[in-house]
């Protein structure tokens, strides 16, 4: 088992557009890339059930190889910038991701 | 053959300082064009509602100043996007206001100047509500209608290529534009110079958050796109950072929701088939990326409503038995509000850091920390009232009734036994698109001669 921090280069997120975020977990080792995809622990179930929402608050779930990258977006339930939104760019919503288990 | 180089030296022109020395590296190197996108809806909407810019106008005008200097001194020209981050007219003239005095604070010779418009009548908007064409929603949103359309302050629509070719094709040595997608600054220069549009616009896209296309990590630094024959190439300027297949590949998915298109107003750049390829260290080339022409033009419209005037108050939280009961206590504070104002038309926001404060409803951690710090909004029609709103909803969390507390002297911590200014409450009311029969309609253009 490890941690995906210690997998990943990059896992971050930011807004696309108004009303989602999007979240990008990139790998520099396309092997470590291919093993964590194959492990199924970021998946659209996963990712869904570590954050508390319903799979039809994810917009897109993609794997892209040319990047080494597993990228999914979420929508916000009330645009960036709401007044109560407490991160308007979106950028400090990955952490959850950082202590994913994966099996490889 | 089509030939150009274009350098881009900031992602979000004003948002922060360029980086001088890789752009002097860049403006070296002979660039046909020297852009920038000064733009992003992700600032949230008040500066578009309040037509303001979040940042100060000294890095705005320091960024214009190197660039226009550069520009004039190796004789290409300067194209920005997105004028003052919302683009919306009043932030085009400032800055157009910003280039006459640069102009004329170092004595430039005369150059022709040309700007766009973006911000867009309601009235317009409103007579495509209920048409044949409706204004679409965005991301999941349902059509625009005329309850939301009424409680919109201000729209801009955000502009491709069109605008800046026009502008170009008539001789401009600068263009400020008003409201535009990222990749139609770049892309504009690129078809103006003959590349075909897919090269054209992915060279848009990959340069439209300038070194953030790079590695190792690292903004403001100038990158040079370029297209000769077919296919785009990428070269860092900072001599520390690199374009790798991996860096460039990657950045195609930044900020967007799926990595394999991007929609402009004309069409969609599809990055499905894109190859890359490192030919030296510091540069990587594209090729294999498609455009795809739009049947019918539809241009992105962004929209801000006001909600009302805001304040905001701070409290803080030691106490174990507080933090175990903090929902009581804020169910306190808001009662007691709801006690004072009934039902004026008045809102409170409770964001409790320490507990869920970053991510609300998604945060999967639910201990709470051994202390919390509440951030109170308090949202009204007038400022006396959203004060007096916040100050309630702040201050009598202090005397939140908890049967087991032992500190009867206080229930919170304040930093500031106060309640703080802050901008009005705004909210996105607008992410549609509108159809148009010329791509040009919302988009007026105009030329000035500077410093004759």
């Amino acid at each position: 088992m490890k941690k995906l921090s210690d997998l990943a280069k990059t896992i971050r997120s930011k807004n696309a557009g108004v009303d989602k975020i999007t979240f990008d977990v990139i790998f520099t080792d396309r092997n470590v890339y291919d093993r964590v995809r194959r492990s199924k622990a970021l998946t659209r179930e996963s990712v869904a059930t570590l954050y508390g929402i319903d799979e039809s608050r994810i917009a897109e779930f993609v794997e892209y190889d040319p990047a080494c990258a597993i990228k999914f977006t979420i929508y916000r339930l009330r645009p960036s910038g709401s007044p109560g939104d407490p991160d308007i760019f979106g950028a400090q919503q990955y952490a959850p991701l950082l202590d994913i288990a994966v099996d490889i | 053959m089509p030939s150009i180089k274009i350098i881009c030296p900031n992602g979000h022109l004003g948002f922060a300082p360029l980086k001088l020395d890789s752009f002097l590296r860049g403006v070296e190197a002979g660039p046909d064009f020297i852009a920038a996108d000064s733009g992003s809806d992700d600032i949230g909407p008040v500066p578009l509602g309040t037509d303001t810019s979040t940042s100060p106008e000294a890095w705005q005008r320091q960024d214009l100043e190197a660039m226009l200097l550069a520009s004039r001194r190796i004789g290409v020209p300067m194209i920005i996007g997105s004028a003052g981050d919302t683009g919306t007219n009043g932030r085009v003239d400032r800055y157009v206001e910003m280039i006459r005095e640069i102009a004329s604070k170092h004595g430039l010779a005369p150059f022709k100047l040309g700007y766009f418009y973006s911000e867009v009548d309601k009235e317009q908007v409103r007579k495509a509500i209920g048409s044949a064409e409706p204004v679409l929603g965005l991301d999941g949103r349902d059509a625009l209608d005329e309850a939301e359309l009424d409680a919109t302050e201000r729209i801009v629509a955000m502009a491709g290529v069109h605008p800046f070719m026009k502008l170009l094709d008539e001789g401009c040595d600068v263009i400020i534009g008003g409201r535009s997608s990222d990749c139609a600054i770049f892309a504009a220069a690129a078809l103006h110079r003959g590349a075909s549009e897919a090269d054209a616009y992915y060279l848009g896209k990959v340069l439209e958050c300038a070194s953030f296309c790079a590695e190792p990590y690292g903004a403001k630094e100038t990158v040079l796109g370029a297209v000769k024959g077919s296919g785009v190439t990428v070269t860092a300027m900072h001599p520390e950072q690199r374009c790798t297949i991996a860096s460039v590949a990657g950045h195609a998915m930044y900020e967007r929701s799926n990595p394999f298109d991007e929609f402009v107003a004309g069409g969609r750049l599809d990055m499905r088939d894109c190859h890359y390829e490192q030919i030296d260290p510091r540069t990587t080339r594209v090729t294999g990326q498609r455009f795809t022409p739009a049947e019918r033009v539809r241009v992105k419209l962004e929209g801000a409503g006001k909600i009302g005037e805001r304040f905001v108050g701070i409290a803080s939280v030691r106490d174990p038995y507080t933090i175990a009961n903090i929902d009581k206590v804020i169910d306190w504070a808001k009662d007691q509000t709801a006690e004072r104002f009934g039902n004026a038309p008045y809102e409170l926001f409770y964001n409790v850091f320490g507990k869920n404060g970053v991510m609300g409803d998604l945060e999967p951690v639910k201990v709470p920390a051994h202390e919390l710090c509440i951030v109170v909004q308090g949202i009204a029609p007038t400022m006396e009232m959203a004060e007096e709103v916040c100050m309630t909803g702040t201050r009598q969390l202090f005397y939140a009734r908890l049967p087991e507390v032992k500190g009867t002297a206080g229930g919170v911590a304040f930093v500031l036994d106060e309640v703080l200014k802050a901008s009005p409450a705004y909210r996105w009311t607008v992410n549609h698109t509108l159809a148009v029969d010329d791509p040009l309609e919302l988009f007026p253009t105009h030329i000035a001669t500077i410093g004759a």
